[in-house]
């Protein structure tokens, strides 16, 4: 089927809920509003004339400044049997960053909703296990936000220190234990810089 | 101790941690096994330790400055990752390749699908125990390292596509080597089918081993052998043609099982297939231009100080032209079918020269993702197996 006829399937099936239809490149991606993508998902992937068995990819994307509502995210969808695709963009917006998992339609969704939630920071509702995965868990702020700085703000992540300090307790090692040597240990020193610590 | 009663042994499930350095994990990946006995009743895989933040970059970077990132995706068979990407590149800003660039691309192309596979058997055959295939494989794959060397001067991070088309032209040389080693490899194939097919280790580490079903294989997002190995017919270089792959003649390989031995299977005749393509492209080849008259420019920059006033980095030496016309607003996803399968690239373009967002689907992520489904009731040893024979780097997974 043709991406442009099913985008109208599903501006009929569910109306009120598509906002807009845009074709770039020969793709077809349609914005929908993300109270009831789950069923918009559930019928894509179960309608025989649809079969979107195929969940290609599922990312988010920030327009911070660009658009009324400051996120989307894209579900990248194709069928296997029939061989054809689609795109659906859901808007979330920033006070209400939030929307329903899709681990229920295809399994291999958990990871990606993983991901979306790390770097995106948006919620999704009824996701088995949804905590960080690209980054250690503590680290502050979601880095693929517009308004994340590209080197971090200057901050360290806070695991950070601890794992410095393990490293420089291993560093200075006690080579000469009970026989102490002041000029060895003093060639020593100056070999692992000012206080043993790393340069930067 | 009172639990002993009547032979039975307390049930007490404990964790061991696999990784993150661990031989068999193909990189930096940590498996939290939850075991009962030698029974894995539950996995948690933990990955990002390779994190460097390929999307945030390139989303400073111009599109042909982030190229060169994505050789470090899958550093086993960087071409690949090159040729998806400038396709992706090229839908987005409507340029047409010429003739010769799509063959050679769909050459270099199958030719990293032989490295990416021939690294692929050496390395899980060694996890399984079967030293002797990883020598002979490495054999074969410096070969064509070392044709990748002449023609793009790398013999790994190769960087050798560029957005438009292709850097540098093959050579009589080179062709005509290449041509003889697809002559040779397939008598080098069965040398390695030799070595393990009639193995009875092998064969029973593999067979019945990580059966996955046609659904659930769909289901959990695998593609690539991975996918194919279950029976399911879904290969990006028939289902969505790109470059030179709907000019020439190949089958795809279907297994039946969905085992690791199924998945073995499809992956060595994956490499007669891939020799097949790299022959008939060599026939094939056309004469012509090897860049679009339309691609963007790369210009040396002026001065020294032109760099550090445009470039986002300091160290960067190749400036683009970023005010060409036809950078349009939009998005597109265009995937490509790699060696571990279907990589994918959606960008979201804003009008200007740089990506607004980039995403890349990248199939170890989803390989790995599909790790707690594949080894839940499996042995210890067998997690080994499945790792192995789900093909994944880690540089592509953590991005």
């Amino acid at each position: 089927m043709e991406p442009l006829e099913i985008a109208e399937l599903l501006k009929k099936r569910f109306p009120g809920q598509v906002i807009e239809i845009k074709e770039s490149r020969n793709q077809v991606g349609v914005l929908v509003k993300k109270g009831r993508i789950l069923e918009i998902c559930r019928w894509l992937h179960d309608d025989p004339r649809l079969q979107f068995n195929h969940l290609a990819d599922l990312c988010g994307v920030d327009y911070l400044g660009k658009r009324d509502c400051r996120f989307e995210v894209v579900y990248n969808l194709y069928s296997i049997p029939l061989r054809h695709r689609i795109r659906i963009r859901a808007q979330v917006p920033e006070e209400d960053c939030k929307i329903d998992s899709v681990t229920s339609i295809w399994m291999g969704a958990n990871w990606h909703e993983r991901e979306c939630y790390d770097l995106f920071g948006i919620e999704f509702v009824g996701h088995p296990d949804l905590r960080r995965i690209l980054l250690p868990e503590g680290w502050e702020g979601h880095p693929l936000r517009k308004d994340y700085p590209l080197d971090g703000g200057g901050k360290n992540w806070s695991g950070y220190e601890e794992i410095r300090k393990k490293a420089k307790d291993l560093r200075q090692f006690d080579f000469y234990g009970d026989y102490p040597d002041p000029t060895k240990e003093k060639e020593l020193k100056d070999v692992a810089g000012k206080d043993g610590e790393y340069g930067q | 101790m009172e639990n002993m009663d009547n032979n039975q042994r307390p049930f007490e499930p404990y964790e061991i941690q696999m990784g993150p350095q661990h031989p068999a994990t193909h990189g930096v990946l940590k498996l939290d096994l939850e075991l009962d006995g030698e029974t894995v009743i539950g996995c948690k895989p933990t990955v990002g330790f390779l994190h460097r933040g390929v999307e945030k970059l390139s989303e400073n970077l111009t599109y042909a400055q982030a190229l060169p990132l994505t050789d470090r995706l899958d550093y086993i068979a960087s071409m690949a990752n090159n040729v998806v990407y400038s396709n992706a590149v090229e839908t987005l800003l409507g340029i047409e390749v010429p003739e010769r660039a799509k063959f050679i691309r769909t050459m270099v192309m199958e030719m990293a699908r032989i490295t990416g596979h021939l690294l692929w058997l050496a390395t899980h055959a060694l996890d399984i125990g079967a030293m002797t295939v990883f020598l002979y494989c490495f054999r074969e794959r410096e070969q064509l390292l070392d044709l990748f060397e002449e023609v793009c001067g790398a013999r790994l991070t190769t960087t050798y596509t560029c957005i438009g088309g292709v850097r540098q032209d093959v050579t009589g040389h080179f062709l005509e080597t290449l041509y003889k080693f697809t002559e040779e490899f397939p008598s080098r194939v069965r040398e390695y089918e030799t070595l393990i097919d009639q193995n009875r280790i092998w064969l029973k580490r593999t067979q019945g081993v990580g059966i996955v079903s046609k659904e659930d294989a769909v289901s959990l997002g695998l593609t690539g052998p991975s996918l194919r190995a279950s029976g399911v017919d879904y290969d990006v270089r028939k289902h969505l043609p790109f470059d030179a792959y709907s000019e020439v003649e190949f089958e795809v390989p279907i297994g039946k099982k969905g085992d690791v031995y199924d998945r073995y299977r499809c992956r060595m005749e994956e490499l007669l297939q891939s020799n097949r393509i790299i022959k008939q492209c060599i026939e094939k080849l056309p004469p012509g231009p090897i860049r679009a008259d339309d691609s963007p420019d790369l210009v040396m920059p002026f001065s020294k100080k032109c760099v550090t006033a445009d470039a986002t980095f300091k160290s960067g030496v190749i400036k683009l032209v970023e005010d060409r016309k036809h950078y349009m607003e939009g998005d597109v996803y265009v995937s490509g079918e790699c060696p571990k399968g279907e990589l994918g690239f959606y960008f979201v373009s804003d009008g200007k020269g740089r990506p607004y967002r980039m995403h890349i689907r990248s199939p170890s992520y989803i390989h790995i993702g599909a790790l707690p489904f594949l080894c839940k009731g499996q042995m210890v040893a067998d997690v080994i197996a499945i790792i192995g024979s789900l093909d994944v780097v880690l540089g592509e997974c953590d991005r």
